[in-house]
C-alpha cells in the first residue's frame, strides 16, 4: 500500500519510499518537493510566507520558506536522507490575483519563490525543475517512486518535471 | 499591532462579525437579485475561524473550478470582499449582463476562456456587489471605506481560498473569513461572499459596534 500524504497551507511532511505527497489547489503558496535519490525519502512544503525575519515568534515552521526548509530537511534526515543526495524541485507562487495597486501581497508567489530559491542555494541544494510563477493554479502529486513532480492545472494538460 | 488570537474572540463578538456578514451580504443579494432579475436567497452568515490547512477545502472540494473576484478595501478599515462564484451562476450573470445571449453555461463546462468583454462584464458585476456590500456596512458603522477595482481569477477553489489567508498568515496563525453563502431559487449553493478585515480592521468594527471588550 502506497502511503499517500495530503498537505495543506502551511504544512509539511517527509515520507519513506513508497508514498506519494499531494497538494491541491496551489496558489501564491509555493511548493517545495525534496528527493533523496538514493534513500528515495521525499518531502514537501506548502509555504505561504517568504521570510520568518519579521515574525515575532515562530509557531509554525512551514509557514515560511527559511524555516519550513530546514523543517522539511530534518524531517527527512530522520528517515535516513542524507543532504548531498537530495535535489528540489518547486512549484507554485502564482500571482492569482492582480489588483490596480503592485503592493507586496500582490506580488507574493513571486516573493516565495525567490525565498525559497535562496534558501536552497544557500544550503547547497541543487533546484533541478520547476514550474512557477503564471496567474493560475496548481495541483502537485509528489512521487517517491522516482522524484516526479506532477503538476494539473485547470484546463490545460497535466505536466510532469 | 499585536497579533490576534481568533480562538480568543467571544461568542458576543463573534455575533458581531456575523451581524457584519449578514447586513453586508444581505444587502449585496439584493444587489444581486436585480442584476441577474432572480430569487437570491442568503445563508445564515458564518464566522469560519480555521487553520491554514484548513482554507482551501472551506467549500469542500479544493479543486472545484471557480470565478473568484477579489476587492480591496480602503478607508476607516480595510481588508478584502472576496466573491466566489459557480460556473453556473456565471453563466446567468453573462446572459444578463452582456447583450451577447450566446453564453450557455455548458459552453463554460470545460471551457476556460472568456472574452474581454465578458470579463469585464463579471469585473463590473464584481464591483457593484462589493460596492452594496460595503455600503450597508458603512451605514451600519458609520465608517467610510471604498473599494478598488475587482480583480479577477478564474481557478481552482484552493487556490483562490488562499490568498487572503497569505495575508491574514503575516500576523496571525488562523483565518477569519466571514462568509455568507446565497442560492437562486431552490437549487445547491451558487456562490459566497467572503469578508477578511485587515488585522487593523478588526479592533475598528468592534470597538464602532460596541464589542471591544474581550
Amino acid at each position: 500500500m502506497i502511503m499517500t500524504v495530503n498537505i495543506g497551507m502551511a504544512e509539511l511532511k517527509a515520507l519513506n519510499h513508497p508514498g506519494i505527497l499531494v497538494t491541491l489547489g496551489l496558489g501564491s503558496c509555493v511548493g517545495v518537493a525534496l528527493y533523496d535519490w538514493k534513500t528515495k525519502v521525499i518531502g514537501l512544503a506548502h509555504i505561504m510566507l517568504p521570510s520568518s525575519a519579521n515574525a515575532k515568534k515562530i509557531d509554525n515552521e512551514a509557514k515560511f520558506a527559511d524555516t519550513a526548509i530546514i523543517k522539511l530537511l530534518n524531517d527527512m534526515y530522520i528517515l535516513g536522507a542524507r543532504k548531498e543526495n537530495i535535489v528540489a524541485k518547486l512549484a507554485g507562487g502564482a500571482q492569482m490575483f492582480t489588483l490596480n495597486n503592485n503592493s507586496d501581497i500582490i506580488r507574493i508567489g513571486e516573493r516565495n519563490v525567490m525565498a525559497a530559491r535562496e534558501k536552497l542555494a544557500e544550503l547547497g541544494i541543487d533546484v533541478v525543475a520547476e514550474d512557477t510563477g503564471g496567474n493560475f493554479g496548481r495541483t502537485i502529486e509528489f512521487f517517491s517512486s522516482d522524484g516526479s513532480l506532477k503538476i494539473k492545472r485547470l484546463g490545460r494538460d497535466t505536466k510532469i518535471i | 499591532m499585536d497579533k490576534i488570537d481568533f480562538n480568543k474572540l467571544s461568542s458576543f463578538q463573534l455575533d458581531v462579525l456575523k451581524e457584519v456578514g449578514n447586513i453586508g451580504a444581505g444587502n449585496a443579494a439584493t444587489a444581486l437579485s436585480k442584476l441577474l432579475k432572480k430569487k437570491i436567497t442568503m445563508c445564515v452568515p458564518n464566522v469560519r475561524i480555521m487553520e491554514f490547512k484548513e482554507v482551501s477545502y472551506m467549500l469542500e472540494n479544493a479543486e472545484k473550478p471557480v470565478i473568484g473576484l477579489l476587492i480591496q478595501i480602503v478607508g476607516d478599515f480595510s481588508g478584502y470582499i472576496l466573491i466566489i462564484l459557480e460556473y453556473e451562476t456565471v453563466g446567468l450573470f453573462l446572459s444578463n449582463l452582456s447583450e451577447s445571449t450566446s453564453v450557455k453555461f455548458e459552453s463554460l463546462g470545460e471551457e476556460f476562456e472568456f472574452t474581454e468583454l465578458e470579463l469585464s462584464a463579471l469585473k463590473e458585476a464584481g464591483n457593484i456587489l462589493a460596492a452594496s456590500y460595503l455600503t450597508a456596512l458603512s451605514d451600519l458603522t458609520g465608517l467610510r471605506a471604498c473599494t478598488t477595482v475587482p480583480g479577477i481569477a478564474i481557478d481552482m477553489a484552493g487556490s483562490i481560498l488562499s490568498f487572503p489567508a497569505i495575508e491574514m498568515g503575516k500576523f496571525c496563525n488562523n483565518v477569519l473569513y466571514i462568509e455568507t453563502g446565497f442560492y437562486e431559487g431552490t437549487n445547491r449553493i451558487k456562490g459566497d461572499f467572503i469578508l477578511i478585515p485587515a488585522l487593523e480592521a478588526f479592533e475598528v468594527l468592534l470597538k464602532v459596534l460596541g464589542a471591544s471588550e474581550l
